[in-house]
């Protein structure tokens, strides 16, 4: 027997069956919302680099929290409301989220494959806190792994983001 | 807790529009959006998915192997084992040399393969590994370099008696594995102070990239066709070819998710899956797991010395050592390594005239080693150093004078990595610097003598450590380069480099856009495959600002003098009296005046240049690694409090992109390989017990140092403009520093790689 689940992906509803049966669209229960994303959607932009949790490359908003997407089942996101990197950028006017703008503006990349799941932890960050100190945004990453070492400029541009918000809220 | 980065250069000149100045990825927007493509994000229709059955045996042969079940698995396309390779794969070896068949009724260590099956998905391919019947008989195995060298010990692979590798020719060149310089036995009677030791730096780091390693294959018109997680997409084929008999190999690379060194051949890998896609003649993908990339893929590469140490008059006067170089089941580079690491020590101990020390590559029964940034120098400098720096602090002598006085400088000189030949260092002097750096650092307030604490707290004794290191790979190999001047005004340029995160695609750009005086948005990167690109070596070693660079600024100014040229014969004029500037030729006397190619060319017309660099290891990079840790007296845990990195770059390329290289030394089982990097191997079954990320240990976010660098740019008449490159060796010197940091904050001399609470309480008489 399949079961539909429905979701908001980036904005946009996407329904989804679900079951064994072997019919082509059909999701199986075990398949992770991460491979839903990269191979059903095409949403490249989430990462998947462990498979297991602990390198946090697959983030991305659920719900408004930062999840591991490779450890959560497609199956289990009925009515969730899910954001993927892909889903920051303003479609229409191409503009990005001042975080995107800020990564590039404080160069807090280098091979870019962890960077989606940084930003999108970030994201969920300072949707709870808009104005995180340097060592609360490095203990809300600390989930997220870089190997090349961006972790220092990533930091500037989340200090350089708390302080715009602080500089809103005063304003 | 909360950790900052400064940068300091101390004496910028703002002589160039790029060079030297902040320039934005051209794939920023790529990158923070997603968009940028990395191999598991290309899609191909038609492909079928790699798995390997790995053998649960450090050393076994094969009794009986039944593949009939998973060959009649739905969605299985082919199950390959030793008995049924392809007839045109079957003289295919693996190791370097090749002499290895690459499936064999036999295994090597655990998680070599023995089986290979292409299937219509991963999870097909999966199960099809576990339907394979296989009774393997047990052999003896042997772990470390030192036993298997011994005459009864087991032999890894038939072919290599005595597990010691041939040293054959690497590709072309003859590597050097004995380094033979003056009279060491005289030298040392000559001496003020003898030290002896031995030494291993051997954890079998991985750089675990956070993409894994990953290849598609295709057989196509009679070449293999490569999409490939490679950091060397120029070299791949050829290198890969060395393996194939010759066979072609082409290949195309996308956004690298992270290279260290560790992504050039991707030796099994490579091969397994092109053994697929030659016998099933599909495209095939193989992609490593996190688990495969850190139990099977290659590791750093280890190193055993046994060696004396000589010291006379503050200088090193003679070396004496035997090294084993550990490559597990298969090498890959070994007899490069080696030939690059027995060149490094001579840069560091540039003064030292009288040499001997011999360098074997020995197999053992563990997962194959291979390229890793540091390749063999940071190895056999994180032994030999601790030793050096032992001789040098019984003698009462600051370590930070010593190493300004002993680095080679101008005048001294290197035989360097293959045919024994001879380079005479020029352009270098890395003193001033390695002072500047130490007074930045508080060297001389923290430093309290061999064996003393900076201060001791409680339970927390905090000392610190020096290290140095430099690298004359900066001249590394063949770099070639075409570039195209086209008439709308771009410039298209052929440098077959990867993108692997130090920003390279785009810093190459800079050269052009320099020669050509335009926006470096007017320089445009042909896509990177090995058709449509010349040969380069790759992103290896720090090798690209020099070698790629000339090749491209030669291929810059080649294409900008046929401009010329031409211009100057349309208008009746000599090159000489005009200039190029943003598009357009201009007369030198009346420079407001722009005269567009159309004026001087058909307007399908465009300008090709060629560059080319040849390998030249006449001059060195430089770092000097200075960290302050704290060691628990009562745990032996420890902690790193505090880095700082000198360097003289010659000229800063892109100072933000230097900045992150340095905090890069960190990563990839480099700076961190002294205090906790590396797998755990269980000696007695073969097993790694850290194959996923909780286990094997990285610095997490909230782990940092602070870190500061002093840079300096000398400008040496090295290249067009000036620069040396130094990327890989960011944290090379790292481990050795913090073993003179423990030391002293133990007051105990201590070297173990990386660094245990059990070692130090060991030392400190508490187990
Ligand atoms: S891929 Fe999901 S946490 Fe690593
Ligand atoms: S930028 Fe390469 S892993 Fe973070």
């Amino acid at each position: 027997m399949s079961r539909q689940v429905s979701m908001t992906i980036n904005g946009k509803k996407e329904v989804f069956s679900i079951g064994h049966s072997g019919a082509r669209w059909e999701i199986p229960d075990e398949e992770t919302l991460s491979l839903t994303l990269r191979e059903r959607l095409n949403l490249t932009g989430t990462k998947e680099a462990c498979g297991q949790g602990a390198c946090g490359c697959c983030t991305v908003l659920m719900n408004n929290r930062a999840v591991p997407s490779c450890q959560i089942l497609t199956a289990d996101c009925d009515g969730a409301d899910i954001v993927t990197i892909e889903g920051l950028q303003d479609p229409d006017t191409g503009e990005l989220d001042p975080i995107q703008k800020l990564f590039i503006e404080k160069y807090a990349f280098q091979c870019g494959f962890c960077t989606p799941g940084i930003i999108m932890a970030l994201k969920g960050l300072f949707i709870k806190n808009p104005t995180p100190s340097r060592a609360e945004v490095a203990e809300a990453l600390s989930g997220n792994q870089c190997r090349c070492i961006s972790q220092y400029h990533v930091l500037d541009a989340a200090d350089a983001l708390a302080e715009l918000n602080a500089a809103a809220t005063n304003a | 807790m909360s950790y900052t980065s400064k940068f300091t250069r101390i004496s910028p000149k703002k002589q160039y529009r790029h060079i030297g100045e902040d320039r934005q990825r051209f794939d920023a927007s790529d990158i923070v959006t997603g968009k940028a493509m990395f191999l598991n994000d290309f899609k191909m229709d038609d492909l079928l998915y790699a798995k390997a059955l790995r053998s649960p045996h450090a050393h076994a042969r094969i009794v009986k192997i039944d593949i009939s079940k998973a060959e009649a698995f739905p969605g299985v396309h082919r199950v390959l084992y030793y008995g049924n390779i392809p007839e045109a794969c079957k003289g295919w070896g693996l190791s370097t040399p090749p002499a290895v068949p690459i499936l064999r009724d036999k295994a090597a260590y655990v998680g070599d393969a023995v089986a290979l099956v292409a299937a219509e998905t991963e999870q097909i391919a999966e199960e099809a590994c576990d339907l394979i019947e296989i009774e393997y008989e047990v052999l003896p195995a042997v772990f470390s370099t030192v036993e298997a060298v011994k005459p009864d010990a087991p032999r890894v692979h038939d072919a290599f008696e005595s597990n010691i590798l041939p040293n054959v020719p690497f590709m072309t060149e003859h590597m050097m594995d004995h380094l033979v310089r003056g009279d060491v036995e005289k030298a040392f009677a000559e001496c003020d102070h003898v030290v002896e030791g031995e030494g291993e730096y051997n954890s079998l780091g991985s750089p675990m990239a956070m993409e894994a390693p990953g290849v598609i294959m295709k057989l196509e018109q009679g070449r293999l066709k490569a999409w490939a997680t490679t950091q060397v997409a120029m070299l791949y084929g050829p290198s890969t070819g060395v393996r194939m008999q010759g066979f072609p190999v082409d290949t195309t690379a996308f956004n690298i998710g992270g290279g260290f060194g560790n992504k050039a051949s991707m030796q099994t890998t490579t091969m397994y899956t092109a053994l697929l896609a030659m016998s099933t003649h599909r495209p095939v993908k193989m992609n490593l797991t996190k688990t495969e990339q850190l139990l099977v893929h290659d590791e750093r590469i280890g190193m055993y010395m046994k060696g004396k140490v000589g010291i006379k008059d503050g200088l090193i006067h003679a070396v004496k050592g035997i090294c084993y170089l550990d490559c597990g089941a298969y090498n890959d580079c070994g007899q490069w390594q080696m030939g690059v690491g027995l060149g490094e020590t001579q840069v560091a101990l540039g003064k030292c005239q009288n040499w001997d020390i011999e360098g074997k590559l020995v197999m053992t029964n563990h997962v194959q080693t291979g390229a890793v940034r540091g390749f063999g120098g940071q190895e056999i400098k994180a032994v030999l150093m601790p030793l050096v720096m032992r001789a040098v602090t019984d003698m009462g002598v600051d370590p930070v004078e010593f190493c300004a006085r002993n680095f080679a400088q101008q005048g001294d000189g290197w035989y360097w990595r293959s045919d024994y030949k001879w380079y005479n260092c020029r352009e270098q002097d890395y003193a001033p610097v390695m002072y500047k750096a130490a007074e930045a650092f508080g060297w001389k307030d923290k430093y309290k003598g061999w064996l003393k604490p900076t201060r001791v707290e409680g339970n927390k004794a905090v000392g610190v450590g020096v290290s140095v290191h430099g690298n004359a790979d900066v001249g590394e190999d063949t770099a070639e380069a075409y570039v195209r001047f086209e008439a709308s005004g771009l410039v298209y340029l052929h440098a077959g480099i990867a993108e692997t995160g130090a920003g390279q695609r785009s810093n190459i750009r800079k050269y052009v856009a320099e020669v050509f005086d335009i926006p470096v948005e007017k320089v445009i990167l042909a896509p990177l495959n090995s058709e449509a690109n010349p040969f380069d070596a790759g992103p290896i070693g720090s090798r690209c600002t020099i070698t790629l660079g000339t090749a491209v600024t030669r291929a810059a100014e080649d294409c900008r003098r046929q401009i010329l040229d031409a211009a100057a014969k349309a208008f009746f004029c000599s090159p000489e009296d005009l200039f190029f500037k943003e598009g357009f030729v201009f007369y030198k006397s009346r420079p407001t005046q722009p005269h567009h190619i159309f004026e001087f060319s058909h307007f399908g017309s465009s300008y090709t240049g060629t560059g080319r660099w040849t390998s030249d290891y006449s001059k060195s990079n430089f770092n000097i690694y200075f960290s302050e840790v704290e060691v628990d007296l009562d745990t032996g845990a420890t902690k790193l409090l505090k880095v700082l990195v000198g360097t003289d770059v010659g000229q800063v390329i892109d100072p933000l992109t230097l900045e992150m290289q340095i905090h890069g030394g960190f990563g990839a089982a480099a700076a961190d390989s002294g205090l906790f990097e590396g797998n755990v191997l269980d000696t007695t079954t073969g097993h790694i017990m850290t194959g996923n990320m909780i286990d094997y240990k990285w610095r997490t976010f909230d782990d940092f140092p602070d870190i500061e660098a002093i840079v300096e740019e000398t400008q040496p008449e090295i290249s067009r403009f000036k620069a040396t490159g130094f990327g890989e060796i960011s944290g090379a010197p790292g481990p050795a520093s913090m073993m003179m940091a423990i030391s002293n904050a133990i007051g105990v001399d201590y070297c173990e790689y990386p660094a245990s609470r059990e070692g130090i309480l060991k030392a400190l008489g508490k187990l």
